[in-house]
């Protein structure tokens, strides 16, 4: 059946998923959002192109293995906590300050967002291997 | 009258119409006789009734509390695009699925279309 209509918003609104799922994001941590509702918001935008395309031309044009994701993600986690370890700090001690970037000049940077990160990486990981796990069922 | 009663005048005149709409689409859900007025009546008038919603929302943390909330402008960029397609959606599944529309009907232009994807589905 022709899908023309549902393609095309599928093209102009993902996008739009995406970038509100990177704000939420960098927003987590003096506003409502973080890790875990930004990597939903993400599978959403990913499960709604598996809705409008087929799961072969999904994966061509995401070419990501979800369960690899899945791996980084708790490395990230593991890799701040242990990051405290090293400094002699006690596990999961996260530090802060600001910092000279070259081009955006002072930035306040947070290790928490590492660990965010991680979640993340995790939450998308999970929700895509459940859904394409079901999907790819016959 | 100063600028701010006018813009808190318009805040109240956009959520008010806005919740208006909406009632009004509610009401078209429960009167209308098929899937398909039904849908006419529901997609476009609370498409409309929650962008005005929205609208005065953003007025009004704009002008009381001087922040201009993007999400709320995307929020209605992205209303304005999504519903009517859903509806869109909706309704064409509902029809390939065999829903008849009222009896008052006199015009089908999809029915030839319809019969032949019927009978390539019995297949």
């Amino acid at each position: 059946m022709n899908e023309l209509i549902l393609r095309t918003v599928t093209a102009v609104v993902t996008f739009i998923i995406i970038l509100f799922g990177i704000q939420l994001f960098f927003a987590g941590h003096y506003y409502p959002g973080g890790g875990f509702i930004a990597g939903l918001v993400t599978a959403g935008a990913l499960v709604l192109l598996l809705l409008a395309f087929d799961i072969q031309t999904v994966k061509t044009m995401v070419p990501v293995n979800y369960r690899m994701l899945i791996g980084v993600g708790l490395l990230f986690a593991l890799g701040t906590g242990l990051g405290g370890v090293v400094f002699d700090v006690p596990f999961l001690t996260h530090a802060h300050g600001h910092v000279m970037l070259p081009v955006l000049g002072d930035v306040s940077l947070h290790t928490a967002v590492l660990f965010d990160l991680g979640v993340y990486l995790v939450v998308v990981g999970v929700t895509m291997t459940i859904i394409e796990t079901i999907g790819e069922e016959e | 009258m100063n600028v701010t009663e006018i813009i808190e005048g318009l805040v109240v005149l956009l959520v008010v119409a806005g919740a208006l709409l909406t009632v009004i689409s509610a009401i078209g859900a429960l009167r209308l006789p098929d899937i398909y007025t039904r849908s006419h009546a529901i997609s476009k008038s609370t498409t409309l009734g929650i962008m005005l919603i929205l609208t005065g929302t953003l007025l009004h943390f704009w002008f009381r509390h001087d922040h201009v909330n993007s999400r709320l402008l995307l929020a209605i960029v992205f209303i304005f695009l999504t519903s009517p397609v859903s509806a869109h959606l909706i309704s064409r599944a509902a029809y390939y699925s065999g829903v008849r529309p009222w009896e008052g009907t006199v015009r089908d232009d999809l029915a030839e279309r319809r019969e032949t994807l019927a009978k390539s589905a019995k297949r």
